[in-house]
């Protein structure tokens, strides 16, 4: 005989007979949890933990990829320096050139020197001044990229004094103000990300405190009989803790597993859209546009915290409001 | 055991539901709480158990003064207490099994090794049959003995019982009464709160306290 035959009205009303050895083993060997299921909006709670926790990760994984590329960004830029020289009246501008490359050349902590030659200086004016323009007659200037070596720092304040001794109309730029404005946009990013994943945990609390109070008023009944046959509160608020742990881990992997799946999804269909001019720009901004294993670990942790977070604060809040009724119940 | 003096409980700003009242109870002793419907014999067993606070006077049990009991402190002494409720307070998604077992279960101890304690006070009380039942399927007669085991699985220094025949015919009445007596001469003071004369006949050298008007007289 089941359980639930053996349960049932019908059974309550045949003559009272030894229970199987089924019956028997199945209700000695279990603990039925003290606090029912079906008394705590349990799907709803799940559904709402799965998206916080999906929303979390994405916010989450949205920094660490800014923050990665941001790094490669400062990285890249911090390796190059370019050199101007601007055509002066009486001057030869390649005997400038020339001088100017000379001087780089020599210099301690340069790998790599590539001078650009008329016809591509010109070429990066085209952008601005339109394309079949005919620029010989202009003053265009001319353009050295200087690679830096990474093991070797150059002293850039001496070789700009340097090159402008050799060369006064030579300016040398090493980015810096567009590192730090990167850097700054950077930072900006992940501080409105580490907002947005701030709320969302506060309001994920919100809603395990608001499931938490609902569940102690619909079991109020059990409360008091659990107090009156002995139990401290510290056992009461563990019985909600359990349900509340169990309901949260089921939220924090439904929400994990997808936000881990999206951010796979996404990196494969980045990977396919990188040739084109639009997910060139989208890879300069998040760099592979793809989380790492720390990526992935991160997400995974958020899932799991998601889930602890729900039944300690269930326990927390249990504790505290049962502290509060004293002994006026 | 248990004590009042002077206890008086009102209900907001109205009059006093109870005044003045003044009893002990010994240890190993047995008693008849009794008096008409709605004279407040729920409600004095509610102080007794520490649900209610009294409003004046001071309640006493095994020797600590109850007002100033910190949580740990009542939860201590429930566990010292067995309850049989009126409406039987059993909860409905346990099985009868579980229900019985529930006192042992909250002080933490494993089921293994209740187990077979549960099954013989189960057998005792005529319910080895339901154990695997919830209470929605058991007879008002089946969840008063249920409530009673649940009591008495602790092995309580005192006993309250709210109304425990009400819901039994005189022969199981009789039979359960015989059970209160014999955990009273094991050792255990108990209180017994009953509107019906016939089962106070049949153990009449207990103590009546019968509660009257909210005051409280006792015949020894």
């Amino acid at each position: 005989m089941s359980s639930n035959e053996a349960d049932s009205p019908a059974a309550a009303r045949r003559p009272a007979t030894v229970p199987s050895q089924a019956a028997l083993e199945e209700t000695l060997g279990r603990e039925t949890p003290l606090v029912p299921t079906s008394s705590i909006a349990g799907r709803s709670l799940v559904i709402v933990i799965a998206i916080m926790t999906f929303l979390a990760a994405l916010s989450a994984g949205a920094a660490l990829m800014v923050a990665d590329a941001s790094v490669d960004w400062r990285r890249e830029v911090a390796r190059e320096a370019s050199v101007q020289i601007r055509p002066l009246p009486g001057r030869d501008i390649e005997a400038d050139v020339s001088r100017a490359t000379a001087v780089l050349v020599a210099a301690e902590g340069v790998r790599d020197v590539r001078v650009y030659s008329k016809a591509e200086s010109e070429a990066l004016l085209a952008p601005w001044l339109g394309q079949g323009l005919d620029l010989a007659e202009l003053p265009a200037p001319r353009m050295i990229v200087v690679k830096l070596d990474d093991g070797r720092r150059a002293d850039l304040d001496a070789l700009r004094r340097e090159l402008a001794q050799a060369v006064p109309s030579a300016a040398l730029d090493d980015h810096r103000l567009w590192v730090e404005r990167l850097g700054q946009m950077a930072r900006t990013v992940v501080a409105v990300a580490a907002l947005v994943f701030v709320l969302i945990v506060v309001a994920m609390g919100l809603a395990v405190a608001f499931a938490t109070r609902a569940a102690m008023v619909g079991n109020r009944e059990i409360i008091e009989v659990l107090h009156l046959v002995g139990a401290a509160d510290k056992y009461i608020a563990q019985q909600f803790q359990r349900r509340f742990l169990a309901l949260g881990l089921r939220g924090g992997l439904i929400g994990g597993a997808s936000a881990m799946g999206f951010f796979l999804l996404s990196g494969y269909l980045a990977s396919r859209w990188t040739a084109t001019p639009d997910g060139d720009q989208l890879e300069a901004m998040f760099g592979r546009f793809s989380l790492g294993p720390l990526g992935f670990t991160v997400v995974g942790a958020i899932a799991a915290a998601a889930g602890l977070l729900t039944g300690f604060m269930s326990q927390e809040i249990v504790f505290r409001q049962l502290r509060r009724l004293d002994r006026a119940e | 055991m248990l004590s009042f003096e002077n206890v008086g409980l009102r209900y907001g700003s109205g009059g006093e539901i109870l005044s003045d009242l003044a009893f002990s109870v010994a240890p190993r002793s047995f008693q008849f709480l009794t008096g008409p419907s709605g004279a407040g014999k729920t409600t004095l067993l509610k102080l007794v158990l520490m649900s209610l606070k009294p409003t004046r006077g001071r309640i006493t049990l095994f020797g600590k003064d109850t007002e100033t009991l910190d949580k740990d402190a009542v939860t201590d002494i429930r566990r010292r207490i067995g309850v049989v409720f009126q409406d039987f307070r059993l909860l409905e998604h346990l099985t009868l099994y579980e229900n019985v077992a529930l006192p042992l279960r909250v002080i933490g101890r494993e089921e293994t090794i209740y187990r077979a304690e549960v099954l013989e006070l189960l057998r005792w009380v005529g319910l080895e049959e339901r154990i695997a039942s919830r209470p929605s399927v058991l007879s008002g007669g089946e969840k008063q003995r249920a409530a009673i085991a649940r009591a008495l699985i602790v092995r309580p220094e005192l006993l309250l019982a709210d109304e425990p025949t009400g819901n039994l015919d005189p022969t199981l009445a009789r039979r359960l009464l015989r059970l209160f007596v014999e955990l009273h001469k094991s050792g255990t003071s108990v209180v017994i709160a009953t509107h019906d004369l016939a089962l106070m006949d049949q153990y009449e050298s207990a103590r009546r306290l019968v509660l009257a008007d909210g005051r409280l007289h006792v015949f020894e």
